[in-house]
C-alpha cells in the first residue's frame, strides 16, 4: 500500500452519489456533560454510501457523536436526522443504524454463528433466509466455517470481522464504526483497512468511521471531518485535508506516518501581487521570503503577521552549490541541524536562519540515488518549493494579529464540505484533484 | 445494498492470523534444560506442597470422610432400640421405611420449600446483586458489607428474632392488621414463615455469586443488543441472563442444598405441618431413636445433592 495519500485507493473508489438527500445529517447538535461541553453546534453531511471518517485527538467529541447517531445517547440540541427523518429521541434499538465497537463486544455465550445471526431475529426472516443471510455475511468477511466457534477461540482481527458481520447483516442504512481497529497490532490493522475497504465497495452501506488515526483516516475515507474540542475544523476529501488544512490545527494534526505534520512558518505579510485567482502573497520568514497563492476573498494587510504551512515532500533543499530554487519559488535560507536516513528517503531537520525561535522544517527527499552519492555538498543552505504547495493558514483568534476577517475559514476547498446547515449538497469527494497533484 | 449477494460467490478461505506464543523460536530449548537439577527441586516441591495440604486432608477424612462412611453403614444395620443404636444383621429394611409412601409429603414438602426460598433469593438477590455490583459507585463495599454483615450473626439467634417478628403480636403481623390481613396466632407454624425464615438464612449466599457474576458482566453488550435491534426485555432475556447464568445456578445450588437439609428453621418456625426432610432426620436421632432410618434418609438426601451438583451445568463450574 502506497503511503501517498494521493494514491490510496480510497480515491479510486467510485464517487458515491450524493445528489439524494444526505445518509446522515447532523444539525447544530450539542452535547454537555457536567463537566465539558463534549460537542458544541456540530453540523455534518454524510453522503449515501460513502466511506466518511470522523478525525479528532482524544476528547475531540468523536465518540459522543458516533454514540448519538447510534442512538446511545441524545444531544442537548440540534438535530440527527437518518435519511431525512429527525431520529433525536428514537432509542437505539429502533434505529437503521449498526455499531461496530472498538471491544467488539460480541455475545461471549453465543457462537459466532449466534452473534451474526442476534441482529436478524427481530426481522421475521423466515428459516431459510436467516441462514442464508447468516452465511452471506460470514462470506463476507472471510469467516465461513468459522459459525459453530465461541468468540473467544478466535483472535483479535478473527473477533472484528465478526462484530463487523454481525453489523452489518442487518443491512443498516448507516454502519458505524468506533475506532475499530484500535485494538489490533500494526500488522493485522494494515490488514483489517484493506478489509474494510473491500467490505464497504461490495456492500456499498454508508459507512461513518471514527478514529484518532490520522493514516487511517486518510486510507480510508471518501471524505472526512476533523474534529476539534467538538467542533468540525474542516471536512473535505483526504487530499483536501492533507494538502490544503484551513487550520494551524489540521495541518500539524493531519500526518502521514512517513513525513509527519506540515511545517509551519511563521513571517510577516510583505507584498501581496495580483489580483483575483493570480494573487500572490509574499510572506517574510526569517532571512527568506515564502511565496502562497491569495485564496480569493481574503484580503491580507503588510505587515500583517500570518502562517503558512508546507509538506515536508513539497519543500526541496538546495545547497551552496546548487542555482537555488527557481525565480517565482519560496525561498528560505536554513542552516542544517539532522539527517535521519529512513530507507526510501531521507529526513532533514534544517533551521530558519534569522529566526532562531521558530521551530526546525522537516524536508524530505527521496532516496533515488545510492546513500553517498548524494547529499548536497556542504549541506543544504536553502529550502525552496512552488507557491500552490504553500497554505496560507486562517488567522487564529488569540494570536495577536488582530485582523482576523470572519471569512477567513471559507476557503474555496472547504466549501465542499461547508458544515453550515442549509447549504445546497455538494457532490461529495469531487473537489478539484487537478490542482493538487 | 445487494452487494453481499455477489460476494458470497467463490468459497474463501480465511487468512490464518499469527495466534500468540505459536511457533515460539526458543521452545525447544526447555525442556533439555529441566533435566537434573531443575526436576529434581520440582519433584522436591511437589512434596512440600503435598505436605501443605496434610491438615486439610486429615481434617476432612476424620471429620467428613469418616462419619459419611459411619452414616452409610448404619443405614444397612438394624435398629437398636438399647445402647447400641444400632446392631447387625444388616439389612434394607431402613430404606424401604425411608421410600414408604408415608415419606413422600414431607419429601414434596421439603422440596417446595427450598424451592420457593431458591427462587425468593433470586427475586430479591438479582436486582440487589445488580445494583450493587454497577451503580452503588463508591458506596459498593458498604453496601455488600450491609448484605453480609446479618450473617455473622448465628443462624439461631436470627431465627428467633424472626419468631418474634412474626408472632401474633410481633411487628409483621401489625403491620397486617392495618389492612385487614393480620391472621390469629401469627404468621408462626405456617409454610410462610418456614420459607421467610429460609430466605432470610440464606440471601447472602445467592448474593454472593450473583454479586461476581454481575460484577464481571460487560455492560458494553446492553448497547451491542440494544443496537441489533432488541428492547430491554429481549435484551434482558437473551443477554442478561444468560450472562450472569452461572451466578444464578451458583447461588441457586448454594441456597437449595443448605435449605434442603436445614431442620432449625422448620422447627422453630414451623409447626408439625411444616416437618421437612431434615427434621424427620433430626428425630430419628433424637427422639424417634431410629438410626439406621435416619441414616438412610441422609443417605438419600445426600444422594440428591449430589445429583444436582453433578447435573449444575458447564458454565456454572466457572463460579461453584
Amino acid at each position: 500500500m502506497s503511503e501517498d495519500p494521493r494514491e490510496t485507493p480510497a480515491l479510486d473508489h467510485r464517487v458515491p452519489d450524493a445528489s439524494g438527500p444526505p445518509a446522515v445529517e447532523l444539525r447544530g447538535v450539542t452535547r454537555t456533560y457536567t463537566d465539558q461541553v463534549a460537542v458544541r453546534d456540530l453540523s455534518l453531511r454524510v453522503g449515501e454510501g460513502e466511506f466518511f471518517s470522523v478525525l479528532g485527538p482524544s476528547g475531540s467529541g468523536k465518540t459522543t457523536l458516533l454514540r448519538m447517531v447510534a442512538g446511545f445517547e441524545d444531544p442537548d440540541g440540534g438535530a440527527i436526522l437518518l435519511g431525512g427523518r429527525d431520529v433525536v429521541g428514537v432509542p437505539a434499538h429502533r434505529r437503521d443504524v449498526n455499531t461496530v465497537f472498538q471491544s467488539y463486544a460480541l455475545f461471549p455465550h453465543l457462537s459466532v454463528w449466534d452473534n451474526v445471526a442476534y441482529g436478524l431475529r427481530r426481522l421475521g426472516l423466515r428459516r431459510a433466509e436467516l441462514r442464508a443471510r447468516v452465511g452471506d455475511y460470514l462470506d463476507l468477511v472471510q469467516l465461513a466455517g468459522y459459525g459453530r466457534r465461541r468468540p473467544h477461540q478466535l483472535s483479535g482481527g478473527q473477533q472484528q470481522r465478526v462484530a463487523i458481520a454481525r453489523a452489518l447483516a442487518r443491512r443498516p442504512r448507516v454502519l458505524l464504526l468506533d475506532e475499530p481497529l484500535a485494538a489490533l497490532d500494526a500488522q493485522l490493522r494494515a490488514q483489517l483497512r484493506v478489509e474494510l475497504t473491500r467490505i464497504q465497495r461490495e456492500v456499498g452501506t454508508t459507512f461513518l468511521y471514527v478514529t484518532h488515526d490520522q493514516e487511517e483516516a486518510l486510507v480510508l475515507s471518501h471524505r472526512l471531518a476533523v474534529l476539534r474540542a467538538g467542533r468540525v475544523e474542516q471536512v473535505g476529501t483526504p487530499a483536501d485535508v492533507y494538502e490544503r488544512p484551513v487550520s494551524r490545527f489540521v495541518a500539524e494534526f493531519i500526518r502521514s506516518s512517513t513525513t509527519g505534520g506540515s511545517n509551519v512558518l511563521e513571517g510577516t505579510v510583505r507584498t501581496v501581487t495580483g489580483a483575483g485567482n493570480a494573487a500572490l502573497v509574499e510572506v517574510s520568514v526569517g532571512e527568506g521570503a515564502v511565496l502562497a497563492e491569495l485564496p480569493p476573498g481574503r484580503a491580507l494587510r503588510r505587515g500583517q503577521p500570518v502562517a503558512v504551512a508546507v509538506r515536508p515532500e513539497k519543500a526541496r533543499l538546495y545547497s551552496a552549490e546548487d542555482d537555488g530554487p527557481p525565480p517565482g519559488w519560496s525561498r528560505v535560507p536554513v542552516r542544517p541541524r539532522d539527517t535521519v536516513y529512513t530507507g526510501a528517503a531521507t529526513e532533514h531537520l534544517v533551521e530558519v536562519v534569522g529566526d532562531p525561535g521558530a521551530t526546525p522544517l522537516t524536508v524530505f527527499t527521496q532516496n533515488t540515488r545510492r546513500a553517498g552519492e548524494t547529499g548536497p555538498g556542504g549541506g543544504p543552505v536553502l529550502v525552496g518549493w512552488e507557491p500552490r504547495f504553500s497554505v496560507l493558514l486562517a488567522d487564529e483568534p488569540g494570536r495577536g494579529d488582530g485582523g482576523a476577517e470572519p471569512g477567513g475559514r471559507a476557503r474555496p476547498t472547504a466549501a465542499d464540505g461547508d458544515p453550515t446547515p442549509g447549504s445546497a449538497p455538494t457532490p461529495v469527494g469531487a473537489t478539484s484533484r487537478a490542482d493538487v497533484s | 445494498m445487494d452487494g453481499v449477494t455477489r460476494a458470497s460467490g467463490g468459497p474463501r478461505r480465511p487468512r490464518p492470523e499469527p495466534t500468540s506464543g505459536a511457533g515460539r523460536p526458543g521452545g525447544a530449548a526447555r525442556p533439555a534444560r529441566s533435566r537434573g537439577r531443575g526436576r529434581a527441586r520440582a519433584h522436591g516441591r511437589s512434596l512440600a506442597g503435598w505436605a501443605a495440604l496434610a491438615p486439610a486432608g486429615l481434617w476432612l477424612g476424620a471429620f467428613f470422610v469418616v462419619p459419611v462412611a459411619l452414616v452409610a453403614q448404619y443405614s444397612f444395620a438394624t435398629r437398636d432400640l438399647g445402647i447400641a443404636r444400632v446392631v447387625l444383621p444388616w439389612t434394607l429394611d431402613a430404606y424401604r421405611l425411608a421410600v414408604d409412601p408415608a415419606v413422600l409429603p414431607i419429601f414434596w414438602r421439603t422440596a417446595a420449600y427450598s424451592l420457593s426460598a431458591t427462587l425468593a433469593c433470586l427475586v430479591i438477590g438479582l436486582p440487589l446483586a445488580w445494583f450493587v455490583a454497577r451503580h452503588a459507585g463508591r458506596w459498593r463495599l458498604v453496601l455488600l458489607g450491609a448484605v453480609l454483615v446479618p450473617f455473622w450473626a448465628s443462624h439461631l439467634a436470627r431465627i428467633y428474632a424472626w419468631k418474634a417478628l412474626l408472632a401474633e403480636d410481633g411487628p409483621v403481623n401489625r403491620v397486617l392488621g392495618l389492612v385487614g390481613l393480620d391472621r390469629p396466632g401469627g404468621l408462626l407454624l405456617t409454610d410462610v414463615a418456614v420459607v421467610v425464615g429460609l430466605t432470610y438464612g440464606y440471601l447472602p449466599f445467592m448474593v454472593l455469586p450473583l454479586y461476581v457474576v454481575c460484577r464481571r458482566f460487560d455492560p458494553r453488550l446492553l448497547e451491542a443488543s440494544q443496537d441489533l435491534g432488541h428492547g430491554r426485555l429481549g435484551t434482558f432475556v437473551r443477554v442478561v441472563l444468560p450472562g450472569l447464568a452461572p451466578g444464578v445456578v451458583a447461588g441457586s445450588l448454594l441456597v437449595l442444598v443448605p435449605s434442603v437439609g436445614d431442620f432449625v428453621t422448620p422447627a422453630l418456625l414451623g409447626g408439625v405441618n411444616q416437618l421437612t426432610f431434615g427434621s424427620v432426620i433430626d428425630d430419628q436421632f433424637r427422639g424417634g431413636n431410629n438410626w439406621p432410618l435416619g441414616s438412610a434418609l441422609a443417605v438419600l438426601l445426600l444422594a440428591a445433592v449430589a445429583v444436582l451438583w453433578v447435573a449444575r451445568g458447564r458454565r456454572a463450574r466457572e463460579v461453584l
